[in-house]
């Protein structure tokens, strides 16, 4: 349900970057523990980007696996269910390595070609 | 027409952030610590609250609290008996209802808190257990309240929730003996998702266990002040520590 809102942030995020030029593609790179389901999100981007310049924009989404390591006994493992406890130490220095991602990677966007070849190198 | 990739890399929700840091400031400026107060429709926010913040003047701290709700001012009516300030924040204004609150709305509405008449400014989110878990408002500390009728997974559902909180409230401890309900399991699903919470059994109706949540509260500045040192400290700002800094670098 919270990925209305998630659309939200990203068509801010990408059309700030977009400055004005028509966006093609949008990468996102997006953890495991953000719970975020996909196909809602593609559904929403499409709503919320309606009449701006990412508009029909194709997506892909990057899936970063939930990593956590033990700073006692630095073994690191990757999880499937909410437990975020080593096997080893216990729970007591578990901090998650990589899975709380929500970033825009890229985008692709279209530049006007005169621009392209008048603007300085 | 030619294709251009451009880099970003940027959160998502930088722009909410952004927000949240101003807001953070407006608080710091003050000297007011706060609280972002989370959990699912009906678990008890408003009634912890009424227990739990009789009176607290008396005892030295000035709260005051902003009351999230999509509609309606009902919360911020049953707060009124605590003669604290209350304000209330609908998230209706313009988008149909937003079912949490961002740093944007909160922002909206400090100009009608009295900062400067307050220790803790509680921050009563719209009930949900997912978006608010996502939206940061500027918040010293975050707490849920999480009740005995909600089921003892819940923490294994919304992991994000409960590990953004530093405290879990379990509520209406009172109905226990009328449920079927494990509580031990529940709070030792709350410990394997977020093992640094802190896990407090309370019923906002009887009153029982609302003393721990007040000393909680009450100790509550001290310790995001003394947090706030520790960090500053690192953070190397201050310029004889950072002169050091140099110095041996």
């Amino acid at each position: 349900m919270h990925e209305f809102d998630l659309s939200s942030a990203i068509v801010a995020t990408v059309n700030k970057h977009a400055e004005g030029r028509k966006v093609t593609h949008v990468t996102l790179r997006i953890g495991r523990l953000r719970q975020v389901v996909k196909d809602t999100l593609e559904f929403y981007l499409a709503i919320v980007g309606r009449d701006t310049p990412c508009e029909g924009a194709t997506l892909e989404i990057i899936d970063v696996p939930a990593v956590l390591v033990c700073k006692t006994c630095q073994n690191e493992w990757e999880i499937e269910i909410p437990a975020f406890i080593c096997g080893t130490c216990g729970p007591g220095a578990v901090e998650v390595k990589t899975g709380e991602e929500f970033m825009v990677e890229s985008i692709e966007v279209e530049d006007e070609e005169d621009a392209a070849c008048t603007a300085p190198r | 027409m030619h294709r251009t990739k451009v880099r970003v890399v940027e959160d998502a929700l930088d722009a909410n952030n952004t927000i949240a840091s101003a807001n953070r400031s407006d608080f710091d400026r003050s000297d007011v610590t706060v609280v972002n107060l989370m959990s699912a429709p009906g678990a008890g926010k408003t009634t912890l609250l009424e227990r739990g913040l009789e009176n607290l003047a008396e005892e030295g701290l000035r709260v005051g609290v902003l009351e999230g709700d999509v509609q309606g001012s009902f919360d911020a009516d049953r707060l009124s008996v605590l003669h604290i300030p209350v304000v209330q924040l609908n998230t209706d204004n313009g988008f149909g209802g937003e079912c949490h609150l961002d740093a944007n709305m909160v922002r909206s509405a400090l100009p009608a808190v009295p900062l400067g008449e307050l220790d803790v400014l509680i921050v009563e989110n719209v009930g949900n257990l997912v978006c608010p878990a996502e939206f940061r408002i500027g918040e010293d500390s975050r707490i849920m309240v999480c009740s005995v009728t909600e089921g003892e997974d819940k923490p294994l559902k919304y992991p994000l929730m409960f590990r953004a909180c530093e405290l879990v409230v379990i509520n209406k401890v009172d109905l226990l003996e009328h449920l079927d309900f494990d509580v031990d399991r529940l709070e030792a699903n709350i410990l394997q998702v977020n093992h640094h919470a802190k896990v407090m059994r309370v019923s906002a109706k009887t009153g029982e266990g609302v003393d721990e949540f007040r000393a909680w509260l009450k100790a509550l500045p001290a310790r995001v002040a003394a947090e706030a040192a520790h960090d500053h400290d690192h953070d190397h700002e201050h310029h004889d520590h950072a002169d050091h800094e140099h110095a041996t670098a």
